[in-house]
């Protein structure tokens, strides 16, 4: 449960509004058990808005691996991508620590992403693939210690989706433990449906990356006996006090109806009695017999 | 504490009053309802007919069902049906009042009472290693008075009391690795013989002491050629057996302890022989039967081993066990197939040419081959022998067959149903209107006697009996047209022989059946299935003159990757239109949203290569296809391996031949699970032809959320592999249960959530935008039911009325997967008393009517649980405005109102489905149950709002206008003359 809030805090350096939005969901529920915190470094403060002028070399696919301490050792797992039909190649650099915890479970924090800026071919590719309307393809390794694992996860979307000012690129990566289970890439908003063919502005990649660990589900309310007979016996809530209208509206409409008649009728009844003296010849003799004249 | 239980009654108050949306009185039961008893494939038949009184046969059957069926009307007296992996091994009569049977690979022993089924005792019989099980009731052979029952299971003999089903002795084989074929017990003699195999070449004779089970003798010797398949005993001494290559016969005598074999070349027996022999388990005495290609070919068995050929029958389906019926005569039936006949021929065993009887029955062509056949005898009344015989035909069905005519039949292909469709009825036409049953004054009278009686509670339980079937005569559920409301309909089910059955919704009576020449056994499709049934063809504009269609799905083999065969019906007249023998296998079928002109819907088939075929096969359909060619994706789940796919389609396929209906595909996306720690046991999807009302949900206090409705969600529940098998084999800290929701078409993760200490089975349904599923809680030892919902956010903003109104909102854009989504999830867990077998939930024509589940329990009921139980917004203390809502207050479990049974009194014994279909009439839904028996029955899960009840009675509200009218007119003319009178005055 933690963990979401701290995947939302990361996405809330990018997506204020959303956060709010969504946060809403994840509220409430004091009934949770609070699972052992396994992500306590903060989220993910450097959630990688790294442009790719900063890119190592595309050749690091291999995973090098080198321990600072027992604890903590950093990480790294090649994003690939193809356009179409393509193969994949090289695309970017995940870094991380693996954080192994008492119990021997391991976890990614601290996740940082470069990425490589595309070359005159693969822009090419790119151009070919938002004249088309064809698939940008990415894949990342299933398992960042023994890479690829069993098999690559692959994500893909729509080439014109990523387009803005400048590539823009979403990627959510779902892990359990060191095994990442999938990887769902796409534009970081709305992507319109009839998609327009549109250039980015700049060649350049804005990132944004989040991890995602499973969250517990909430588990079935417990009562005994005694919380029943608290919640019967202390609060008693009563009913939210509502205003003088919304409680009587009802009432009030007819009375009103009842009285507005009565002005009426007792209107018309010095007019009628006076109507002889004609002292005032216009609108109360056009008016006529009122409602109640007429109802005998 | 005094409060406490207050509260308590309060809200049980509260909970009985809630639901009693589907209870009905006694009288009302099988008025809308129909239920429909069934056995399965006969695999045993015992007849019990020596003793005056009831004649029966005792029955086991594939589906693990004991019943006592009546010999004169094949209805069942009773009927018991074991658990799912508890297949019946043998079935015997003993002492003339018990029915014995032999189940779970030999090991577990009943007896059952014959004349009401009450079970007597039951053994368990301990054994070490798997092995064939044999039942063995002995005639005359007793230990201290007491029957004995001879039991091989499991590597071991015992020796069982039939009173009481104590083990009296047992003998130990597991050592000796034998495969024990036989137990021989010859007559008037306490030995027994255990005959087996050790390996493929050696043959081992056990002779035991009957009485006590001492090992008296063991022989064995080695056959240089090996031995394939079983050994038939010809006689006491004699058994058949045939050589590894299948081509040479093999006697063997293992008189007094000397086992000697003797060969014979088939080819030496019968001239023109070529292939191979397979020899017939039929037990006839002194002969038996050896299949020579299609060829029957009977051989018979001198004393001294010597083989003869007696006959060879061409076009022969099957032969009986051999019926001893008087002294020392022996008679066995063997049937054939003559000119879409069945000829049944009952031979003397030792005089072949003199047939005791000849009969040639017409079973109707619709049931196939002959597959089974059992024997039984009677004396007639010129006291001369008379046979009957008990036929089970190719589509699993049960006919007796006596002086050459059908005495009775039993559908039970309907007990193994694989799949249901619904097609509508003939629109009923002017001219052809159901001809009115004119009733003569006394029958008019003698019903309403008996109506007058069954109202004064003085009807006996046969008038009640007649006073139903005279209310379901009068209205009109069993009429062959559609009618306004939509409660008549054709039920198409597919069952595992595959056989097609068109069942009426209103009574349940077949209309037609087909058994499809497709699937059946041929020589290019050896091993047929049945899969699936679709809607081919449903037409609307053409409903007067065209009738609509149904496709059936199957494939030649049981591995996914045999060639698949597709089969066109109508469902009116109940033909095969087409058929079509396919090249490619089928991994999965989509029906797709499109239909052509003539109204037929376009099929995606996938194929285990991930090739895309697209039917019908027209040049229309394709043009249609290419509109939305971009538009298509699909999903695959690779359960073995953990890992879920997407797809598109790409171009056509790239081979020899080209082919303009068959598409490549190219890998979207994967979710790979890690198999250490997770392994796929469930997927669910909504249901394709489920209609949404609205999007928006009213909330309290007027608030508005938009329900995330999306056909391309799937619903996946993983458990860790050390959790994957039985409760109880793993601790609550090694198993974990994860629940996934996924967009297939980009393979977004929308929702993870983990039920830790929690495993499977897991049951779920997806509807609307929820998704409601049953588990395991380990930690609690409790079921538990969980249900997620999914809203929009996207839409959220949507709640100003003044952006409605100048158009502002975003309602009408259209909602394209590649955004992110921007959902919220709720989800809430309540624990459930019962374990589930499957859920369903109700579905009407336009989804406004609310919702509710369906769950097929373990006592094979239907449970009708309202939606509102499993609302994740309940709390403890719900809000006025929540109250008023229809929220109820926060429980830890989910009620279970006796009253909401869908099946009230009735049993859908071994239920497997329940399928759900809208009428016309919105507040109503027709729920169907299978199991080895049917159940259907018409839900209204919010009352009938919209329409009067069968029972309103019109006359009363037709007497009370007319005598309002008439007293308006009496005042009227009252007060005319009052005032007359008063003005006179």
């Amino acid at each position: 449960m933690k963990q979401t809030i701290i995947i939302m805090c990361g996405l809330l350096l990018f997506c204020l509004s959303l956060f709010i939005s969504s946060s809403r969901a994840f509220q409430s529920d004091e009934l949770l058990i609070e699972e052992e915190d396994l992500s306590s470094e903060g989220g993910f403060p450097d959630l990688a808005h790294i442009r790719s002028s900063s890119a190592q070399p595309p050749t690091t696919t291999t995973r090098k691996r080198y321990s600072e301490s027992d604890q903590d050792s950093k990480i790294q797992f090649s994003l690939e991508h193809a356009f179409g039909d393509s193969e994949f190649s090289p695309a970017g650099i995940f870094n991380a620590r693996l954080k192994t915890w008492n119990h021997g479970a391991q976890t990614l924090t601290k996740l940082r992403f470069s990425r490589n800026d595309f070359t005159e071919v693969e822009k090419e590719k790119f151009q070919n693939l938002l004249k088309g309307d064809d698939f940008y393809r990415i894949r990342l390794p299933s398992n960042v210690l023994s890479s690829p694992g069993r098999e690559y996860v692959i994500s893909s979307v729509k080439a014109r989706c990523l387009p803005r000012e400048s590539l823009d690129e979403h990627f959510v990566i779902h892990m359990e433990g060191v095994n990442i289970l999938a990887v769902n890439y796409g534009a970081p908003g709305a992507c319109p449906h009839p998609r327009q063919l549109q250039l980015p502005a700049k060649w350049s990649f804005k990132s944004h990356t989040v991890l995602k660990n499973s969250e517990q589900a909430p588990r079935a309310p417990v009562f005994s006996e005694d919380i029943l007979g608290e919640t019967a016996e202390g609060e008693v809530v009563p009913p939210p006090e509502r205003s003088f209208w919304a409680k009587y509206w009802m009432y009030l409409i007819p009375l009103g109806l009842i009285v507005m008649n009565a002005i009426t009728q007792a209107m018309n009844m010095p007019e009628e009695q006076g109507g002889g003296q004609a002292q005032q010849p216009g609108a109360a003799v056009q008016r006529g017999p009122t409602p109640a004249v007429r109802r005998r | 504490m005094a409060m406490a239980i207050r509260v308590f009654l309060l809200s049980l108050l509260f909970l009985s009053f809630a639901d009693h949306s589907f209870s009905l009185y006694e009288d009302q039961a099988g008025l809308m309802d129909w239920h429909q008893q069934y056995i399965g494939k006969v695999k045993h038949a015992v007849f019990h007919t020596q003793k005056t009184g009831k004649k029966r046969v005792v029955v086991s059957t594939e589906e693990n069902v004991i019943a006592s069926l009546d010999l004169r009307h094949g209805q069942i007296f009773w009927r018991r049906v074991l658990g799912a992996n508890d297949a019946i091994d043998g079935v015997d009569i003993v002492l003339g009042k018990y029915v014995i049977t032999l189940s779970s690979e030999g090991s577990i022993l009943r007896a059952w009472s014959l004349p009401d089924g009450q079970m007597v005792w039951e053994s368990f019989l301990q054994g070490s290693k798997p092995s064939k099980s044999l039942l063995s009731v002995p005639i005359n052979l007793t230990v201290d008075k007491d029957n004995v029952i001879l039991v091989f299971g499991k590597g071991c003999l015992h020796a069982v009391s039939s009173i009481d089903g104590v083990v009296l002795w047992k003998k130990d084989f597991s050592a000796e690795s034998i495969e024990a074929q036989q137990i021989i017990q010859p007559l008037g003699n306490d030995k027994i013989y255990v005959v087996g195999f050790v390996g493929s070449s050696q043959f081992d004779v056990y002779q035991i002491n009957a009485k006590n089970g001492e090992l008296i003798k063991h022989t064995s010797a080695v056959f240089p050629d090996g031995f394939f398949g079983e050994v038939l005993s010809v006689s006491s001494d004699m058994l058949v057996s045939l050589d590894s290559t299948k081509s040479i016969l093999v006697t063997i005598n293992f008189q007094n302890g000397e086992i000697s074999f003797k060969k014979t070349h088939i080819s030496d027996l019968f001239e023109d022989h070529s292939g191979i022999a397979d020899i017939l388990p039929s037990k006839l005495s002194g002969v038996f039967a050896v299949k020579i290609n299609t060829l029957l070919v009977f051989i018979r068995v001198t004393a001294e081993g010597v083989l003869e050929v007696v006959d060879k029958i061409n076009n022969a389906a099957a032969v009986s066990d051999a019926l001893s019926f008087s002294e020392g005569q022996q008679a066995f039936a063997l049937i054939e197939h003559v000119d879409g006949k069945v000829l049944l021929t009952l031979k003397c065993s030792h005089d072949w040419n003199n047939d005791l009887l000849k009969e040639s029955v017409e079973v109707g062509h619709q049931r196939g081959l002959v597959h089974k056949v059992f024997i039984n005898n009677y004396i007639r009344t010129d006291r001369s022998y008379g046979f009957r015989a008990l036929i089970v035909m190719e589509d699993h069905s049960l006919l007796l067959l006596q002086q050459g005519a059908t005495v009775w039949s039993r559908e039970e292909g309907l007990a193994s149903i694989v799949d249901v469709t619904v097609s509508e009825l003939p629109v009923e036409r002017a001219g052809v209107s159901v001809a009115k049953v004119e009733q003569n004054l006394f029958e008019w009278l003698k019903g309403h006697i008996l109506k007058l009686k069954g109202t004064l509670m003085l009807a006996s339980s046969e008038d009640i009996a007649a006073i139903q079937g005279m209310r379901l005569k009068s209205s009109e559920i069993s009429k062959m047209t559609r009618d306004h409301n939509g409660f008549r309909k054709l039920l198409i089910v597919l069952t595992r022989a595959g056989k097609l059955y068109a069942l009426h919704t209103g009574d349940g009576r077949v209309v037609w059946s087909l058994l499809l020449p497709s699937l059946r056994k041929s020589g290019s499709c050896e091993h047929p299935t049945g899969l699936s049934v679709y809607q081919w063809q449903v037409p609307h504009h053409h409903a007067m003159d065209e009738n609509p269609s149904v496709l059936v799905v199957g494939r030649c083999g049981p591995n996914s990757d045999a060639s698949a065969v597709l089969s066109f019906v109508d469902t009116y007249t109940g033909e095969e239109l087409n058929s079509l023998g396919l090249v490619h296998s089928v991994a999965q079928i989509i029906p797709l949203p499109f239909t052509d002109s003539t109204e037929q819907r376009l099929h995606l088939l996938i194929d285990t290569d991930k090739h895309a075929h697209l039917y019908p096969r027209t040049s229309e359909a394709i043009d249609i296809f290419q509109r939305e060619f971009s538009n298509i994706y699909w999903y695959s789940v690779e359960a073995d391996n953990g890992i879920i796919r997407g797809h598109v389609l790409n171009r056509n396929c790239i081979g020899e031949v080209v082919d303009e209906f068959c598409f490549d595909s190219r890998e979207l996306w994967s979710i790979v699970f890690p198999s250490e720690s997770e392994k796929i046991i469930a997927t669910v999807t909504r249901k394709l032809n489920e209609v949404v009302h609205t999007q928006a949900k009213v909330v309290a206090d007027q608030d508005v959320t938009y329900k995330y409705i999306s056909k391309n969600l799937l619903f996946v529940a993983t458990a860790t592999p050390k959790a994957s098998g039985e409760i109880g084999t793993a601790t609550p800290e090694e198993a974990s249960l994860v629940v996934y929701l996924i967009d297939t078409v980009t393979g977004r993760i929308l929702h993870r959530m983990a039920h830790y200490g929690s495993q499977g089975p897991v049951h779920a349904v997806f509807s609307e935008n929820w998704v409601v599923y049953h588990y395991f809680n380990l930690r609690a030892h409790r079921y538990e039911m969980s249900i997620i919902e999914i809203y929009d956010q996207s839409r959220a903003d949507n709640k100003d009325v003044w952006k409605l109104v100048f158009g502002k909102h975003n309602l009408t854009s259209p909602i394209s997967l590649f955004s992110r989504p921007e959902v919220i999830l709720k989800s809430q867990s309540y624990y459930f008393t019962h374990s589930v077998k499957t859920i369903a939930v109700t579905s009407t024509a336009k989804g406004i009517t609310s919702k509710q589940l369906l769950i097929g329990t373990i006592g094979d009921q239907v449970l009708a649980l309202d939606k509102r139980y499993l609302d994740p917004r309940r709390s403890v203390n719900p809000t006025q405005a929540e109250k008023e809502e229809g929220i109820i207050p926060l429980t830890d479990s989910l009620p279970i109102i006796p009253q909401s049974y869908v099946t009230h009194a009735l049993k859908v014994e071994n239920l497997r489905g329940i399928v759900t279909v809208p009428a016309k009439l919105e507040s109503t839904t027709l729920a169907f149950a299978y199991g080895v028996d049917l159940f259907l029955t018409r839900m209204a899960p919010s009352r009938t709002y919209d329409s009067l009840t069968e029972d309103f009675s019109y006359a009363l509200l037709l007497i009370t206008i007319v005598v309002l009218i008439a007293a308006i007119f009496v005042t009227w003319v009252l007060s005319e003359r009052k005032e007359l009178q008063d003005k006179w005055r």
